[in-house]
């Protein structure tokens, strides 16, 4: 492979300390190295440029079957978006549900290296993993959701904690899964009578659980088996006026809680798109932001993550596992809904949604996302994601960089706001000023979450040992003060290194990579109640065999990269 | 099917009309006739049998198949689907004709021998 | 001796049954019996058996007298007339692999054809009415331990999906269905007495095409509003009763074929039984699916809709997907005469297209890719004999509700004769060379 130093541009890293001083970076074997290893590199000249890590998601819908299904029955999503075929690039399109192609070259384009697919049903995780195989550039892994699994319910109810962790090391080796994920833990299983469950003391039909139990439950097998992950938790009640409490209460049931793993992971719990969970008022004309209360929460604990879900103020497709949300939605709105519920395990449902600048609720959903980020006291436990795309598509990271960046930038968008005075009056947003640093930037979306995942000895930074991941901005620091520059600089990566391969040339993706899959393999001491379970389930419940549930990895995966943990004991 | 469409199955098991006791009366014909049937679009020549999936007076059945193609409306009406289901025809007897096997059948159509 | 393949998936309908067990003989190359399958199914692999089977390439020249010709010049033809054309149409995908179909889609990208899938003469209108209105589903393990109300709407699974009712729908006992069929009430819309219909706890024998008029009466019904005295044929009493069965059950499932999807109304049926399903889940729980034919004609939308984002029908002849159905659809493209080459693979549209369609694929330079002879093979220029997918290859499929398999390969396949895949890589690998691409 071939050697690269990317020389004098501006450095970001929290990892290193490295606050836009001038530095060089060298690669070699695909991985970052020494400037002292390598002998006869290509130059890239990066001056008057912004060097950083790859970015790392921890939350997006990118593959498998609700995201397939939001492409598929959104013709329209299509609409102007289409490039054709163009040297290394196969034709792609698509805007809130991008093919895989796109999908793979937009996150390049923004300097993006690893994204983790944010719920996989177990029973489609053949489909996940065709997805991602068919993804170019990115490193990838999926969750696989445990919320509302029978196993999980059952063993829960009695705080069976040893046969959970037996179940979870199972179903990640069978799925090839990355990390544990809960969505409206024992709603989306009330889904299948089509009831939910609006609190975590709500108990779940016919299995006689809570979903703080099941959460609870999840968190102590997860530490048991020692997972490079937390528990990763969509909680119950999202997106109603007043939630904010289900979310704090959420939260408090993990006060106390030490991390036990051997990744560098300090959280026990990472709670995802808290946007959607941080409202006021008990309807939606009073709706208002409650990111003062999660916030404060949030800085005064640290064994715990979360990432924004910030609303663009576009044109969506909302999709997730908590199916009943989705009906509640398709009320609201009356666009077309689907769904499936999935055997045993969970549900999903989809519903284009338009978040409106001449919709109150829309700005307020917006202010909220921002003060979030705003509010948070440490970058390396506050991320930025849209979840991707219920909140807006991904490719609107580098605008939300500016908005978090720029106080005159969210100024100019909140008086373009129908509604801007009510807004202000419901949210905190016109009243901070706070502008986040590029090395906070850095922070919550590279060190931060390549931290949390786990990951920190591979990505998020650009310490001599790492992947060889890398971007280049045209962005000049000590020079740019048109916030616009932001948004077009960092999604536009004039080059990105993967793997220590040139990726982005000047702008251009000039090539499919060489993708990874990651999956966690942890061993347990047999269990044979666990197992005689499982086969008792694919008897007489599933409508898959037992022996074709497996996903294979020769089949479906790419360079599959297999991270394993010994939690025998 | 499965076994095979160059095979007298095939042509057994989809180159009939299923027509209901009350039809056969008004035809005038016994069961296991071969009778052509014609539509606006076409005909072709297959055997008539006594439905099994009855009483359903004035509505007969061919199984999906290159005969049922013969006289199906192709119009898809900018959906992509052809029309068949629900095309008005006409049988009649026609006891010297054959029922052609799939394969001749759809050759002898394509060179407009038929 | 011989030994016994156990969960086997069998590549015949879309109900994907995975629970096949397979004699084969010791060295792996004869296929003895089939256990678990339906008839069909049984038929499928031992058709693979068959003594006469067609191994080599056969070339038609003008008077449409076969020759052999080599796989060599197969994959020459294949190549040239897919390059040489300028709109060629790649038509079926519904009996071949994932893995298959992504290839092909990477040679249609490159020659700039139309790929267009079964689902066109099959469910096609259903994927237009999702598009239109959504769709609330479910997979078939919910209907085993949930459902209690099922309707099988212009279908006919006694004969076309023959373990649908034993497997998922009527007879299991399921997690909270341990009373099996005896707590489940069955209703059928057809307007023959068919086999499925004479199991029915209710039969609606509807007018032939009037499922638009019977679905909307069953919405107003739903909501408790006057109806007329009879629609479609049906009694308002029945249809009544119809309704207030539905709404009293737990929750609802309804099944729907090609009764309702090539019906005049079309996707607009589909509308409606969508619409109504929506509109039930007001009371209780209810999913709808479409019975998918093809093994894999599910798996052709989900491989097409990640890689160009539509599920059908999609043009790539202008460098970029295009989608829209009576445009980019096969049966439109060839009657206007629109398409000048024809590719099939895992399909037969001669036998499964107007005639008028037909009459057009046998004028144009034409490559029938299929282990059988079909209709299609006997107007196609070239017939290129493949393995069986499933028998003689493994490779992801997707069951009606979308749920991948992995099929199994249980034999070989006779010596010489390639898998879908590995011809259309030598295709692709051609079609490269050709186009001077890397």
């Amino acid at each position: 492979m071939a050697e690269y130093l990317i020389k004098n541009g501006f450095v970001f890293d929290p990892v290193l300390g490295i606050n836009g001083d001038k530095t060089d970076v060298a690669i070699k074997d695909g991985k970052i190295v020494k400037s002292t290893e390598i002998k006869n590199p290509k130059v890239v000249d990066a001056a008057g440029k912004t060097v950083m890590a790859g970015g790392v998601d921890i939350h997006a819908h990118v593959a498998g079957p609700k995201v397939n299904l939001g492409r598929n029955y959104r013709p329209e999503d299509k609409l102007f978006t289409y490039a054709p075929k163009k040297g290394a690039r196969r034709m792609a399109g698509g805007f809130s549900v991008p093919t895989v192609f796109r999908t793979g070259y937009k996150y390049a384009q923004m300097g993006y290296t690893t994204v983790m697919e944010a719920a996989m049903p177990p029973l489609y995780a053949r489909h996940v993993h065709e997805e991602m195989r068919d993804t170019p550039i990115l490193d990838q892994g999926a969750y696989p959701v445990f919320g509302n699994n029978w196993f999980v319910l059952e063993y829960l109810k009695n705080h069976e904690v040893e046969n959970t962790a037996a179940y979870m090391s199972w179903l990640l080796r069978t799925t090839k899964g990355y990390a544990v994920k809960i969505v409206n833990p024992g709603g989306t299983e009330a889904w299948g009578w089509g009831l939910n469950c609006n609190s975590i003391h709500d108990p779940v039909p016919y299995f006689d659980i809570t979903p703080a139990q099941i959460m609870k439950g999840l968190m102590e097998a997860n530490e048991a088996l020692k997972l490079p992950h937390s528990v990763h938790i969509h909680t119950n009640n999202l997106g109603n006026p007043g939630n904010y409490e289900t979310t704090l209460d959420t939260f408090k049931l993990f006060e106390g809680e030490k991390p036990n793993n051997d990744f560098g992971r300090k959280q026990v719990m990472h709670h995802t798109h808290v946007q959607f969970h941080s409202y006021g008022g008990d309807s939606w004309r009073n709706v208002e932001s409650k990111a003062d209360k999660i916030m404060d929460y949030v800085n005064s604990h640290d064994n715990m993550t979360m990432d924004l879900g910030c609303v663009t103020l576009d044109e969506t497709t909302t999709m997730t596992a908590d199916g009943p949300f989705e009906h509640h939605l398709t009320e609201l709105n009356h666009l077309k809904w689907a769904n499936t519920d999935v055997e045993l395990e969970t549900a999903a449902g989809v519903v284009p949604y338009i978040y409106s600048p001449n919709v109150k609720v829309c700005g307020v959903q917006w202010a909220i996302g921002l003060e979030l980020g705003l509010m948070a006291k440490d970058p390396m436990r506050v991320f930025i994601t849209t979840d991707h795309p219920n909140a807006g598509p991904f490719f609107r990271y580098p605008r939300v960089m500016k908005w978090l960046m720029s106080k005159d930038a969210r100024e100019a968008q909140m008086d373009a706001l129908k509604w801007a005075e009510r807004v202000r009056d419901s949210t905190f947003l016109s009243g901070i000023d706070r502008e986040l640093t590029l090395y906070e930037i850095a922070a919550m979306t590279r060190a931060g979450p390549a931290q949390a995942l786990g990951l920190k000895d591979r990505y998020g930074s650009l310490t001599p040992g790492l992947e060889a991941d890398v971007a280049v901005y045209d962005y000049n620091p000590e020079t740019a003060e048109d916030p616009e520059l932001i948004e077009k600089a960092f999604g536009n990566a004039a080059y990105l290194f993967k793997g220590g391969e040139m990726v982005v040339k000047e702008g251009e993706v000039v090539s499919n990579g060489n993708k990874k899959t990651l999956w966690v393999d942890a061993k347990v001491a047999e269990n044979p109640q666990v197992q005689r379970d499982v086969t008792e389930k694919f008897l007489r419940y599933y409508t898959v065999t037992q022996a074709n549930y497996e996903v294979n990895e020769k089949v479906f995966m790419k360079n599959p990269y297999r991270i394993e943990i010994d939690a025998t004991q | 099917m499965e076994a095979g469409k160059e095979k007298p199955a095939y042509t057994k098991a989809c180159g009939i009309i299923e027509m209901d006791d009350a039809d056969f009366k008004r035809l005038g014909a016994w069961r296991n006739t071969n009778v052509r049937v014609t539509s606006e679009y076409g005909s072709v020549v297959v055997k008539a049998i006594q439905t099994t999936q009855g009483p359903h007076p004035g509505l007969a059945f061919i199984p999906m198949g290159p005969w049922a193609n013969m006289v199906i409306s192709p119009n898809t009406y900018s959906t992509g689907m052809p029309t068949f289901k629900g095309v008005p025809v006409k049988v009649e007897v026609a006891e010297d004709e054959p029922v052609l096997n799939s394969l001749e059948l759809v050759r002898k159509a394509c060179k407009g021998e038929i | 001796m011989a030994k016994i393949i156990s969960d086997v998936v069998c590549p015949f309908c879309g109900t994907l049954c995975d629970d096949l067990e397979v004699k084969v003989s010791d060295d792996g190359k004869e296929l003895l019996e089939v256990y678990n399958a339906c008839v069909i199914g049984t038929e499928k692999f031992l058709h693979s058996q068959a003594e006469d089977r067609l191994t080599v390439p056969q070339m038609q020249d003008e008077e449409g007298n076969s020759k052999d010709v080599s796989v060599d010049d197969a994959v020459e033809y294949t190549a040239q007339m897919l390059c040489n054309a300028k709109k060629p149409l790649m038509y079926g995908w519904s009996s071949t692999n994932c893995e298959a179909q992504s290839v092909g889609h990477e040679i249609a990208e490159l020659v700039g054809a139309v790929v267009d899938n079964t689902a066109t003469v099959c469910h096609g209108t259903t994927l237009i009415a999702l598009q239109d209105v959504g769709v609330p589903s479910c997979t078939l393990g919910e209907v085993k331990n949930r459902a209690d109300r099922i309707v099988f709407w212009g279908c006919n699974p006694a004969h076309a999906h023959p373990r649908h009712m034993s497997r998922y729908s009527i007879f299991p006992r399921g997690f909270f269905t341990g009373k099996g069929h005896k707590a489940r009430k069955m209703v059928v819309v057809d307007p023959r007495s068919t086999d499925t219909a004479k199991m029915a706890d209710l039969h609606m024998q509807i007018e032939q095409g009037r499922d638009y008029e019977l679905l909307s009466a069953l919405r107003v019904a739903v909501r408790g509003n006057p109806l007329p005295e009879t629609v479609a044929g049906i009694p308002r009493e029945t249809i009544q009763e119809v309704a207030e069965t539905l709404k009293s059950g737990r929750f609802v499932i309804i099944f729907f074929g090609m009764g309702v999807t090539q019906s005049l109304s079309k996707n607009h049926n589909i509308d409606m039984a969508i619409s109504l399903t929506r509109d039930l889940n007001d009371y209780t729980k209810a999913a709808i699916m479409p019975m998918r034919g093809h093994y894999n004609v599910t798996g052709s939308g989900q491989v097409l809709g990640w890689q160009f984002g539509y599920p059908f029908c999609v043009d790539l002849s202008r460098g970029f997907a295009r989608y829209n159905p009576g445009d980019s659809t096969s049966n439109d493209l060839l009657r206007r005469g629109e398409v000048d080459a024809i590719f099939v693979l895992g399909s037969d549209p001669g036998a499964h297209f107007p005639i008028s369609s037909v009459k057009k694929i046998a004028k144009l330079p034409s490559v029938c890719v299929d282990p059988h002879i079909t209709p299609t093979s006997a107007v196609c220029k070239l017939h290129m004999p493949v393995a069986f997918v499933g028998v003689e290859e493994g490779g992801c499929a997707y069951r009606m509700d979308n749920v991948p398999i992995e099929t199994r390969k249980v034999i070989d396949a006779p010596e010489g004769v390639l898998s879908d895949e590995e011809f259309l890589k030598r295709v692709l690998t051609r079609v490269k060379e050709i186009k001077g691409v890397a």
